[in-house]
């Protein structure tokens, strides 16, 4: 029974690097609206590497909900 | 994840079950397990539909493309934009083998979000097999076309010698991390996504019908955000298959 405490507790743990990535989507969308305000004209050519980076720092938030998924389920 | 169903009666209700793979034709060769599951299944949907999609489009070829074609020569450009702009013209023998992956990937993200449909995307077993695939392939292309000179790839260029020395085997890390990393972003986000729809789902029905339409409300929206997710997740695959196949091929 303990170690299914603990593997609750490691999970809740894990999802912790999910903050991470919350800031990191947050930085690149904040700042891709940042960019379209300046120069508009650009905006649909920013828009493609906005998605991309928003995919790529999603993807850390994820590896950690991996992990959490890994340590619950297994 | 296939485990889920070893935690008893709770977890078969789970979140999880969406992600079982049930067989079904059993086939066995020689005490190999090769039975046509559900996977295999929407992996056929997902050949079928982009087979009969094209086929469709371009059975009746005009210079002014109606609808159908319209979106298919979209779709096409598209990707072979993407390919001619982060390969190069080297590049291009290889657009078949990336607009099969797109599509590929696209169809079977698009096909897991129909209710009662099985996502084969969020198993990494699948993505692992496509992130691997494109891995090998891409070294050994480096070093048929440059031989040991590949190994420059993982010297930054104009490094001095002790910083060169010091970045060679992280470079080199960076580098055999890239399948897993390729693998486990695909994987993850239709995992973590499909869960997030589920566990909603769940407290639509827990909390009935005075507090149930809140949970409903954010069902809709992260299923638009699923649908976005989807299209997102294919692309950045194909691309980074784009970038890892200019590195092998100009080498910096």
């Amino acid at each position: 029974m303990e170690t299914e405490a603990a593997k609750m507790i490691g999970a809740g743990l894990a999802a912790i690097g999910v903050i991470g990535g919350g800031v990191g989507v947050g930085i690149v969308f904040g700042q891709y609206m940042q960019a379209a305000a300046r120069n508009p004209s650009m905006s649909d050519q920013l828009r493609a590497f906005a998605f991309l980076g928003f995919a790529l720092s999603e993807a850390t938030a994820l590896f950690a909900l991996v992990i959490a998924l890994i340590i619950l389920f297994t | 994840m296939e485990h889920a169903e070893d935690h008893g009666g709770a977890a078969a209700d789970g979140p999880m079950e969406q992600f079982d793979i049930t067989p079904l034709i059993p086939i066995h060769v020689g005490g190999v397990d090769l039975s046509y599951s559900n996977s295999a299944l929407f992996m056929t949907f997902a050949v079928i539909a982009s087979f009969l999609l094209f086929w469709g489009a371009m059975r009746q070829r005009t210079i002014v493309p109606g609808r159908l074609q319209a979106a298919t020569e979209i779709l096409y450009e598209f990707i072979a934009d993407m390919v001619k702009s982060n390969a190069g013209k080297e590049g291009m023998p290889f657009f078949p083998f990336v607009f099969t992956l797109f599509l590929f990937i696209l169809f079977g993200n698009v096909f897991g979000l129909f209710p009662y449909s099985f996502t084969f995307t969020s198993h990494i077993v699948v993505t692992g097999a496509m992130a691997v695939f494109v891995f090998i392939a891409v070294t050994l292309l480096g070093f048929f076309k440059h031989g040991f000179h590949f190994f420059s790839l993982f010297v930054p260029p104009g490094a001095p010698l002790p910083v060169a020395i010091g970045l060679f085997p992280l470079e080199m890390f960076s580098y055999i991390i890239r399948p897993f990393s390729l693998s486990l972003r695909l994987f993850a986000n239709m995992l973590a996504g499909h869960v997030l729809l589920k566990v909603l789902a769940g407290f639509i029905i827990s909390l009935g019908l005075l507090f149930g339409w809140l949970p409903f409300a954010a069902v809709v929206a992260v299923t638009l955000l699923e649908i976005l997710v989807a299209l997102i997740q294919a692309y950045v695959f194909t691309l980074l298959s784009c970038l890892y196949l200019n590195d092998a091929l100009n080498l910096n």
